[in-house]
């Protein structure tokens, strides 16, 4: 593990936020980041409410603008340029806590759009992807229902399995079980250990603390808009540095 | 219980099973309090007095057939819809010439087949715009001539229902596509844009369409260079058009705020384009959501293409007004609305129905 680690820490990182700040008017939502993500790494992100987590990994692909620092995706700068923006795009895959599947289409065809329009691929290409990566969140027998008649953690694997019918290199996560009923977050989590062991590059906004001991690379606590502490899971929740962070974990752990 | 009969509710009565439920029917809906059975029976005399005193004006006593003077004798006890045997081909025609009139009859034909042939959802596909083109092609054909051994006919002749249907059929067809780029582009980022369109919609919006008709024929003649004309009803059909848009924009607008922000971030972060999201994403689902209001407006534009009158444009309101104008049959003009209403009612009628169908037959898929 260590060893494979060294050679890849030596090729350059999939995502780097470099003294990247954002504000809302006067607002200083995100200060200084500096963040980085190497390929096949699985980072988790967690921190108070309000505290920016879901500002930053959205910054990483453009659905919110940073003002300034450098953010570089896969090699490539996002910057104001459609074209880099659209190429980022279409690497970075996300899950979003309330899903966002589009209504009035079927689960087939919400994990056939993207690809069919943005990757070109052939329409029957496409459904075969689709029923592949449905058969891998388990539910093949969903394709033709539409979202509305699906319960809260099919939908979330719908909306896991749409993401990755794009082939992405990175997956975003932004909270994917906190709006679920208890008895549907172990489905959902099991889904993304799956893709976690595959070598997925994962970053992933969670207090699923349970997930980052199981997968994580790294866990990165943020508040007020600074990344206070980033650790390897064990250290983190064993050893945490911080005050803030100690705080942190004392309310979520002992709930 | 001011009718408090002895038969109690639910109790075992001697009449049969469905007879005792349309009883409780009747009672618990009208007469379930003392109040509510005085409202009834107040409601039934004033709906009642009025159902005897229509039957014996419009159908016992009215005057179905014959001259004028007959309707005269009649008047103020009967209806004279002698006036639509007399009238009824300047009321639909106009002044189109008299022998060449199937050519309207016909065009009117046409534009049913081809709302009917559209309104079958199994019609959706790629043919449809090129059968409204076909349609299209064939009343333009019809309506001017000046081929194939059919006399030219100019536009200022034409007139009656099928003026009505050309610019409801244009007014409603081009409007839909104009508003909804005016209020995509009401909601752009591009500054420029966004006051074009902000500026288009309120200035539109804020002018009654009367005097958008006036401007069209009078004033803007003037600013077109010397030599080149257009005809009055491509005026007034630009006007139409222009008008309903705007009010159209404001509706689109709402269905595009009405849709959850998590359905544009989802497109974008796929990676699809702006058109892309807008036409299989935002669209499709605002569009789906302000159904009852976009008919409303198509609806009132129906309507509003009587107010060609005031440029001089023989619609068939405008017709039938005309028709009335002569001195046999003066004074008949409400027995004359009241006919040609009826036409405007179906038609409104129809797009209400079929728009319910429509959000019904959407809805079904998604049971939300
Ligand atoms: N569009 C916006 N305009 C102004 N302020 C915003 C906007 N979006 C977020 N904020 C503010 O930015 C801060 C960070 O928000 P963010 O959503 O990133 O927090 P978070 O860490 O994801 O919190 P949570 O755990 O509640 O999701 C919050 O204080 C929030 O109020
Ligand atoms: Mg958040």
């Amino acid at each position: 593990m260590t060893a494979a680690q060294a050679a890849k820490s030596t090729e350059a990182p999939m995502i780097q936020l470099k003294k990247l700040n954002k504000w809302y008017g006067e607002f200083h939502v995100l200060k200084d980041i500096d963040f980085e993500c190497r390929r096949g790494q699985k980072i988790v992100v967690c921190g108070p409410s309000g505290s920016g987590k879901s500002t930053m990994i959205r910054c990483i692909n453009r659905l919110e603008e940073h003002q300034k620092g450098d953010l570089i995706v896969d090699g490539i700068e996002l910057t104001n340029d459609l074209k880099n923006i659209e190429a980022i795009r279409r690497e970075v895959g996300m899950v979003f806590q309330h899903f966002n599947l589009f209504p009035h289409l079927t689960v087939l065809e919400n994990l056939t759009l993207a690809p069919i329009w943005v990757r070109k691929v052939p329409k029957k290409e496409a459904e075969e992807t689709a029923m592949f990566f449905l058969n891998r969140v388990r539910i093949p027998e969903q394709a033709n229902k539409y979202p509305g008649q699906l319960s809260g953690g099919q939908q979330q694997r719908v909306a896991i399995a749409r993401s990755l019918c794009m082939k992405p290199k990175i997956m975003l996560f932004d909270e994917p079980t906190s709006a679920l009923d208890p008895e549907m977050v172990k489905e959902v989590l099991d889904t993304m250990v799956s893709l976690a062991r595959e070598g997925m590059t994962m970053i992933c906004v969670t207090h699923e603390m349970g997930f980052a001991k199981a997968v994580a690379d790294k866990v990165v606590f943020m508040d007020k808009g600074e990344i206070v502490e980033a650790n390897e899971p064990e250290a983190f929740f064993s050893n945490p540095q911080n005050e803030r962070t100690k705080l942190f974990l004392s309310q979520i752990l002992n709930h | 219980m001011a009718n408090g009969h002895s038969t109690a509710i639910g109790g075992p009565s001697s009449g049969g099973l469905m007879d005792s439920k349309a009883a409780q029917w009747v009672r618990a809906n009208f007469f379930s309090s003392w109040w509510n059975t005085a409202l009834s029976l107040v409601l039934l005399y004033i709906v009642g007095k009025t159902l005897i005193w229509f039957l014996g004006w419009g159908v016992f006593n009215a005057v179905w057939y014959g001259p004028a003077a007959d309707c005269r004798a009649a008047k103020g006890i009967g209806a004279c819809w002698a006036v639509f045997p007399e009238k009824w081909r300047f009321i639909l025609f106009a002044t189109y010439p008299y022998d060449e009139q199937w050519r309207p009859a016909l065009s009117c034909v046409i534009f049913f087949a081809l709302y009917v042939y559209s309104a079958l959802r199994v019609n959706w596909n790629g043919r449809l715009p090129l059968v409204w083109i076909v349609g299209l092609l064939a009343i333009a054909f019809l309506m001017w001539g000046g081929t194939f051994g059919l006399s030219f006919v100019p536009q200022e002749r034409w007139g009656g229902l099928v003026l009505t249907l050309i610019l409801s059929t244009f007014g409603i067809a081009l409007a839909f596509p104009l508003a909804i780029l005016l209020a995509l582009g009401r909601r752009s980022h591009m500054p420029a844009i966004k006051t074009l369109c902000v500026v288009y919609i309120e200035l539109i919006r804020g002018v009654p369409l009367i005097s958008l008709l006036f401007m069209a024929s009078v004033m803007f003649p003037l600013f077109l260079p010397e030599g080149i004309t257009i005809d009055k009803l491509l005026r007034a059909q630009i006007a139409i058009i222009g008008f309903a848009g705007a009010y159209l924009a404001e509706v689109v607008r709402g269905g595009l705020q009405a849709l959850p922000k998590g359905q544009y971030e989802a497109a974008d972060a796929l990676g699809l384009s702006y058109w892309q999201a807008t036409r299989m994403i935002i669209l499709p689902q605002a569009l789906r959501m302000v159904i009852p209001p976009m008919v409303n407006t198509f609806i009132g534009l129906f309507k509003d293409t009587s107010l060609v009158l005031i440029i001089g444009l023989l619609d068939i309101l405008n017709a039938a007004k005309t028709a009335v104008s002569d001195p046999a049959w003066r004074g008949f003009g409400p027995d004359v609305y009241f006919g040609v209403s009826l036409i405007y009612f179906v038609f409104c009628f129809a797009m209400s129905k079929y728009s319910q169908q429509v959000e019904h037959e959407l809805n079904r898929d998604r049971h939300r």
